[in-house]
Protein backbone atom coordinates (compact mmCIF):
# COMPACT_ATOMS: atom_id res chain seq x y z
CA UNK A 1 0.00 0.00 0.00
CA UNK A 2 2.78 1.93 1.13
CA UNK A 3 4.77 1.94 -2.34
CA UNK A 4 1.66 2.67 -3.85
CA UNK A 5 0.81 6.07 -2.09
CA UNK A 6 4.36 6.79 -3.05
CA UNK A 7 3.46 6.43 -7.11
CA UNK A 8 0.64 8.61 -6.77
CA UNK A 9 2.41 10.94 -4.83
CA UNK A 10 5.01 11.37 -6.92
CA UNK A 11 3.07 10.60 -10.30
CA UNK A 12 0.87 13.91 -9.17
CA UNK A 13 3.48 16.07 -8.11
CA UNK A 14 5.97 15.28 -11.35
CA UNK A 15 2.99 15.84 -13.72
CA UNK A 16 1.89 19.15 -12.01
CA UNK A 17 5.80 20.57 -12.00
CA UNK A 18 5.90 19.31 -15.42
CA UNK A 19 2.45 21.60 -16.50
CA UNK A 20 3.74 24.31 -14.58
CA UNK A 21 6.30 25.35 -16.40
CA UNK A 22 3.94 25.49 -20.31
CA UNK A 23 1.01 27.36 -18.33
CA UNK A 24 2.90 30.25 -15.94
CA UNK A 25 3.50 33.18 -18.22
CA UNK A 26 7.52 33.77 -19.28
CA UNK A 27 9.34 35.56 -17.42
CA UNK A 28 8.03 34.48 -13.98
CA UNK A 29 11.22 31.99 -13.12
CA UNK A 30 13.40 33.59 -15.32
CA UNK A 31 15.14 35.55 -12.17
CA UNK A 32 18.91 34.96 -12.26
CA UNK A 33 19.22 33.20 -8.90
CA UNK A 34 16.36 31.09 -9.29
CA UNK A 35 17.29 29.75 -12.78
CA UNK A 36 20.73 29.06 -10.85
CA UNK A 37 19.44 27.38 -7.73
CA UNK A 38 16.85 25.08 -10.37
CA UNK A 39 20.02 24.00 -12.44
CA UNK A 40 22.08 23.00 -8.80
CA UNK A 41 19.32 21.38 -7.06
CA UNK A 42 19.59 17.93 -9.50
CA UNK A 43 23.66 17.97 -9.05
CA UNK A 44 23.07 18.25 -5.09
CA UNK A 45 20.12 15.44 -5.40
CA UNK A 46 22.16 13.17 -8.01
CA UNK A 47 25.41 13.42 -5.87
CA UNK A 48 23.82 12.68 -2.56
CA UNK A 49 21.54 9.62 -4.84
CA UNK A 50 24.51 8.44 -6.35
CA UNK A 51 26.33 8.39 -3.01
CA UNK A 52 24.15 6.34 -0.94
CA UNK A 53 22.87 3.60 -3.40
CA UNK A 54 26.63 2.85 -3.55
CA UNK A 55 27.79 2.69 -0.11
CA UNK A 56 24.68 2.12 1.93
CA UNK A 57 22.86 -1.21 3.01
CA UNK A 58 20.03 0.32 4.79
CA UNK A 59 20.89 2.49 7.23
CA UNK A 60 24.29 1.38 7.29
CA UNK A 61 27.79 2.45 5.13
CA UNK A 62 29.61 -0.02 3.50
CA UNK A 63 32.27 -0.77 1.12
CA UNK A 64 31.20 -3.55 -1.57
CA UNK A 65 31.13 -4.42 -4.65
CA UNK A 66 29.21 -2.02 -6.24
CA UNK A 67 32.04 1.18 -4.99
CA UNK A 68 34.06 -0.83 -7.85
CA UNK A 69 31.46 -1.00 -10.39
CA UNK A 70 30.60 2.85 -9.71
CA UNK A 71 34.93 3.56 -10.13
CA UNK A 72 34.65 1.56 -13.27
CA UNK A 73 31.59 3.77 -14.52
CA UNK A 74 33.44 6.59 -13.58
CA UNK A 75 36.70 5.58 -15.82
CA UNK A 76 34.53 5.31 -18.66
CA UNK A 77 32.80 8.62 -17.76
CA UNK A 78 36.78 9.90 -17.62
CA UNK A 79 37.10 8.35 -21.33
CA UNK A 80 33.66 10.03 -22.34
CA UNK A 81 32.40 6.50 -23.47
CA UNK A 82 28.43 6.31 -24.54
CA UNK A 83 25.91 6.06 -21.65
CA UNK A 84 25.69 2.33 -22.48
CA UNK A 85 29.07 1.58 -21.85
CA UNK A 86 29.17 3.66 -18.45
CA UNK A 87 26.26 1.51 -17.47
CA UNK A 88 27.60 -2.02 -18.19
CA UNK A 89 30.92 -1.38 -16.96
CA UNK A 90 29.68 -0.71 -13.67
CA UNK A 91 27.26 -3.87 -14.00
CA UNK A 92 30.26 -6.23 -15.20
CA UNK A 93 32.91 -5.34 -12.78
CA UNK A 94 29.82 -5.45 -9.87
CA UNK A 95 29.42 -8.64 -10.99
CA UNK A 96 33.25 -9.79 -11.58
CA UNK A 97 34.14 -8.56 -8.19
CA UNK A 98 31.37 -10.49 -6.38
CA UNK A 99 31.74 -13.88 -8.31
CA UNK A 100 36.01 -13.23 -7.27
CA UNK A 101 35.26 -12.57 -3.68
CA UNK A 102 32.53 -15.44 -3.53
CA UNK B 1 19.30 11.74 -36.78
CA UNK B 2 22.67 9.75 -35.19
CA UNK B 3 21.80 11.91 -32.33
CA UNK B 4 17.91 10.80 -32.31
CA UNK B 5 18.82 7.24 -32.10
CA UNK B 6 21.41 7.81 -29.72
CA UNK B 7 19.16 9.26 -27.24
CA UNK B 8 16.87 6.53 -28.43
CA UNK B 9 19.19 3.45 -27.36
CA UNK B 10 20.28 5.47 -23.79
CA UNK B 11 16.53 6.02 -23.38
CA UNK B 12 15.86 2.52 -23.98
CA UNK B 13 18.68 1.24 -21.97
CA UNK B 14 18.08 2.91 -18.93
CA UNK B 15 14.04 1.72 -19.35
CA UNK B 16 15.73 -1.36 -18.91
CA UNK B 17 17.74 -0.52 -16.13
CA UNK B 18 15.15 1.19 -14.00
CA UNK B 19 12.86 -2.17 -15.11
CA UNK B 20 15.30 -4.40 -13.54
CA UNK B 21 16.27 -2.16 -10.37
CA UNK B 22 12.93 -1.50 -9.72
CA UNK B 23 12.01 -5.06 -9.59
CA UNK B 24 14.84 -5.72 -7.51
CA UNK B 25 14.03 -3.07 -5.35
CA UNK B 26 10.73 -5.17 -4.39
CA UNK B 27 7.98 -3.72 -6.07
CA UNK B 28 5.95 -5.44 -8.45
CA UNK B 29 5.98 -5.21 -12.19
CA UNK B 30 2.42 -3.57 -12.43
CA UNK B 31 3.97 -0.96 -10.14
CA UNK B 32 7.37 -0.58 -11.89
CA UNK B 33 5.05 0.14 -15.37
CA UNK B 34 2.61 2.16 -13.17
CA UNK B 35 5.57 4.25 -12.28
CA UNK B 36 7.08 4.85 -15.98
CA UNK B 37 3.50 5.57 -17.51
CA UNK B 38 2.16 7.81 -14.64
CA UNK B 39 5.68 9.45 -13.61
CA UNK B 40 7.52 9.53 -17.08
CA UNK B 41 10.81 11.13 -15.78
CA UNK B 42 13.61 9.12 -15.35
CA UNK B 43 15.82 10.62 -12.62
CA UNK B 44 12.79 10.36 -10.00
CA UNK B 45 11.77 6.92 -10.52
CA UNK B 46 14.95 5.78 -10.07
CA UNK B 47 14.92 7.80 -7.37
CA UNK B 48 11.70 6.60 -5.74
CA UNK B 49 12.49 3.17 -6.07
CA UNK B 50 16.00 3.55 -4.70
CA UNK B 51 14.77 5.70 -1.77
CA UNK B 52 11.78 2.91 -1.55
CA UNK B 53 14.43 -0.01 -0.81
CA UNK B 54 16.32 1.58 1.72
CA UNK B 55 13.18 1.60 3.59
CA UNK B 56 12.28 5.79 3.75
CA UNK B 57 8.33 6.35 4.05
CA UNK B 58 6.46 6.83 1.05
CA UNK B 59 6.74 10.78 1.19
CA UNK B 60 9.91 11.46 2.14
CA UNK B 61 10.48 8.77 -1.40
CA UNK B 62 8.20 11.05 -3.07
CA UNK B 63 9.54 14.13 -2.02
CA UNK B 64 13.09 13.20 -3.30
CA UNK B 65 11.57 12.23 -6.96
CA UNK B 66 9.50 15.24 -6.88
CA UNK B 67 12.69 17.71 -6.69
CA UNK B 68 14.43 15.99 -8.63
CA UNK B 69 11.30 16.60 -11.18
CA UNK B 70 11.40 20.57 -10.61
CA UNK B 71 13.77 21.11 -13.38
CA UNK B 72 11.45 19.95 -15.98
CA UNK B 73 9.52 23.19 -14.91
CA UNK B 74 12.06 25.18 -16.25
CA UNK B 75 12.34 23.37 -19.69
CA UNK B 76 8.58 23.82 -19.91
CA UNK B 77 8.94 27.47 -19.51
CA UNK B 78 11.33 27.25 -22.26
CA UNK B 79 9.09 24.71 -24.41
CA UNK B 80 5.94 26.70 -24.20
CA UNK B 81 7.82 29.96 -26.07
CA UNK B 82 8.49 27.61 -29.04
CA UNK B 83 5.87 25.53 -29.39
CA UNK B 84 3.33 28.36 -28.44
CA UNK B 85 0.40 25.18 -28.15
CA UNK B 86 -3.06 26.32 -27.18
CA UNK B 87 -3.85 26.27 -23.56
CA UNK B 88 -6.31 23.13 -23.98
CA UNK B 89 -3.18 21.08 -25.43
CA UNK B 90 -0.92 21.86 -23.08
CA UNK B 91 -2.68 19.41 -19.97
CA UNK B 92 -1.22 16.55 -23.09
CA UNK B 93 1.55 17.72 -24.14
CA UNK B 94 2.95 18.49 -20.26
CA UNK B 95 3.38 14.44 -19.65
CA UNK B 96 6.46 15.29 -22.18
CA UNK B 97 8.21 17.37 -20.93
CA UNK B 98 11.79 16.12 -19.91
CA UNK B 99 15.59 16.25 -20.31
CA UNK B 100 15.71 14.52 -23.73
CA UNK B 101 12.53 16.17 -25.23
CA UNK B 102 13.51 19.66 -24.37
CA UNK B 103 17.06 18.90 -25.86
CA UNK B 104 15.19 17.86 -29.41
CA UNK B 105 13.11 20.76 -29.76
CA UNK B 106 15.86 23.56 -28.74
CA UNK B 107 17.92 22.51 -31.46
CA UNK B 108 14.87 22.96 -34.22
CA UNK B 109 15.25 26.05 -36.63
CA UNK B 110 11.52 26.45 -36.92
CA UNK B 111 8.65 26.86 -35.13
CA UNK B 112 6.93 23.49 -36.72
CA UNK B 113 10.02 21.58 -37.03
CA UNK B 114 9.88 22.44 -33.01
CA UNK B 115 6.81 20.68 -32.74
CA UNK B 116 7.32 17.86 -34.97
CA UNK B 117 10.50 17.30 -33.43
CA UNK B 118 8.61 17.80 -29.52
CA UNK B 119 6.00 15.64 -30.47
CA UNK B 120 8.12 12.81 -32.53
CA UNK B 121 10.71 12.28 -30.11
CA UNK B 122 7.93 12.45 -26.92
CA UNK B 123 6.09 9.71 -28.51
CA UNK B 124 8.38 7.24 -28.96
CA UNK B 125 10.42 7.77 -26.40
CA UNK B 126 7.14 7.73 -24.33
CA UNK B 127 6.83 4.01 -26.35
CA UNK B 128 10.37 3.23 -25.47
CA UNK B 129 10.33 3.64 -22.29
CA UNK B 130 7.59 2.34 -21.33
CA UNK B 131 8.05 -0.88 -23.47
CA UNK B 132 11.69 -1.58 -22.44
CA UNK B 133 10.54 -1.04 -18.26
CA UNK B 134 8.26 -4.02 -18.67
CA UNK B 135 10.67 -6.27 -20.25
CA UNK B 136 13.73 -4.89 -17.73
CA UNK B 137 10.76 -5.86 -14.62
CA UNK B 138 9.60 -9.37 -16.28
CA UNK B 139 13.55 -10.01 -17.16
CA UNK B 140 14.81 -9.55 -13.56
CA UNK B 141 11.54 -12.10 -12.25
CA UNK B 142 12.87 -13.93 -14.18
CA UNK B 143 16.86 -13.53 -13.26
CA UNK B 144 15.79 -13.34 -9.71
CA UNK B 145 18.38 -12.07 -7.80
CA UNK B 146 19.61 -9.18 -9.44
CA UNK B 147 22.49 -8.61 -6.72
CA UNK B 148 24.29 -11.67 -8.08
CA UNK B 149 24.42 -9.83 -11.56
CA UNK B 150 25.77 -7.02 -10.44
CA UNK B 151 22.17 -5.15 -11.46
CA UNK B 152 21.95 -2.92 -8.40
CA UNK B 153 24.98 -1.23 -9.49
CA UNK B 154 22.60 0.05 -12.62
CA UNK B 155 21.32 2.30 -10.74
CA UNK B 156 24.17 4.50 -9.27
CA UNK B 157 25.96 4.02 -12.63
CA UNK B 158 22.82 6.25 -14.72
CA UNK B 159 22.78 8.71 -11.56
CA UNK B 160 27.09 9.25 -12.24
CA UNK B 161 26.19 9.33 -15.91
CA UNK B 162 23.50 11.79 -15.38
CA UNK B 163 25.32 13.96 -13.03
CA UNK B 164 29.04 13.87 -14.55
CA UNK B 165 27.45 16.70 -17.66
CA UNK B 166 25.94 18.85 -14.92
CA UNK B 167 29.18 19.16 -12.72
CA UNK B 168 31.41 22.11 -14.66
CA UNK B 169 32.83 24.45 -12.62
CA UNK B 170 34.21 24.80 -8.94
CA UNK B 171 30.88 26.04 -7.78
CA UNK B 172 29.15 22.53 -8.59
CA UNK B 173 31.95 20.58 -7.72
CA UNK B 174 31.36 21.68 -4.13
CA UNK B 175 27.37 21.52 -3.90
CA UNK B 176 27.99 17.69 -5.31
CA UNK B 177 30.45 16.86 -2.83
CA UNK B 178 28.74 19.06 0.16
CA UNK B 179 25.82 16.77 -0.78
CA UNK B 180 27.65 13.70 -0.97
CA UNK B 181 29.40 13.86 2.44
CA UNK B 182 25.74 15.24 4.02
CA UNK B 183 23.85 12.37 2.37
CA UNK B 184 26.65 9.59 3.79
CA UNK B 185 26.69 11.67 7.27
CA UNK B 186 23.53 11.48 7.95
CA UNK B 187 22.37 8.49 6.82
CA UNK B 188 22.31 6.45 9.91
CA UNK B 189 20.76 9.38 12.22
CA UNK B 190 18.12 10.82 10.09
CA UNK B 191 14.75 8.66 8.95
CA UNK B 192 15.05 6.96 5.55
CA UNK B 193 14.59 9.22 3.02
CA UNK B 194 15.66 12.09 4.54
CA UNK B 195 19.22 12.44 4.65
CA UNK B 196 18.49 13.35 0.17
CA UNK B 197 16.36 16.10 1.06
CA UNK B 198 18.98 17.76 3.69
CA UNK B 199 21.68 17.10 0.85
CA UNK B 200 19.48 18.88 -1.84
CA UNK B 201 19.94 22.28 0.72
CA UNK B 202 23.95 21.97 -0.45
CA UNK B 203 22.79 24.16 -3.61
CA UNK B 204 20.88 27.01 -1.78
CA UNK B 205 23.84 27.30 0.77
CA UNK B 206 26.41 26.79 -2.03
CA UNK B 207 24.74 29.45 -3.68
CA UNK B 208 24.35 31.65 -0.77
CA UNK B 209 28.30 31.53 0.40
CA UNK B 210 29.20 31.94 -3.18
CA UNK B 211 27.39 34.83 -3.42
CA UNK B 212 28.49 36.23 -0.40
CA UNK B 213 31.97 35.44 -1.37
CA UNK B 214 31.82 37.53 -4.48
CA UNK B 215 30.10 40.43 -2.93
CA UNK B 216 33.25 40.49 -0.56
CA UNK B 217 35.70 40.20 -3.26
CA UNK B 218 34.12 43.07 -5.48
CA UNK B 219 34.12 45.58 -2.30
CA UNK B 220 37.88 44.28 -1.28
CA UNK B 221 39.11 44.45 -4.72
CA UNK B 222 42.15 43.09 -6.74
CA UNK B 223 44.16 41.53 -3.38
CA UNK B 224 41.34 39.59 -2.79
CA UNK B 225 40.89 38.06 -6.52
CA UNK B 226 44.86 37.73 -7.13
CA UNK B 227 43.90 34.98 -3.57
CA UNK B 228 41.29 33.61 -5.45
CA UNK B 229 43.29 32.52 -8.40
CA UNK B 230 46.35 31.35 -6.46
Amino acid sequence: MNVWIAIGVTAVGCYVVKLVGLLIPAGALERPLVQRLAALLPVALLAALTAQQTFADGRLLVLDAKAAGLAAAAVALLLRAPFLVVVAAAVVVTAGVRAMSG
Amino acid sequence: MQDALGVGVAVGLSGFAFGVTSAGSGLTVLQTCALSLLVFTGASQFALVGALAGGGSPFAAAAGAFFLGVRNAFYGLRLSQLLALPRAVRPFAAQWVIDETTAVALAQPTRRSVRIGFTVTGLSLYVLWNLTTLLGALGAEAIGDTAVWGLDAAGPAVFLALLAPMVRTALERVVAGLAVVLGLGLLPVLPAGVPVLVAALAAPVALWADGRRRGRTESVGARDAAEEKR
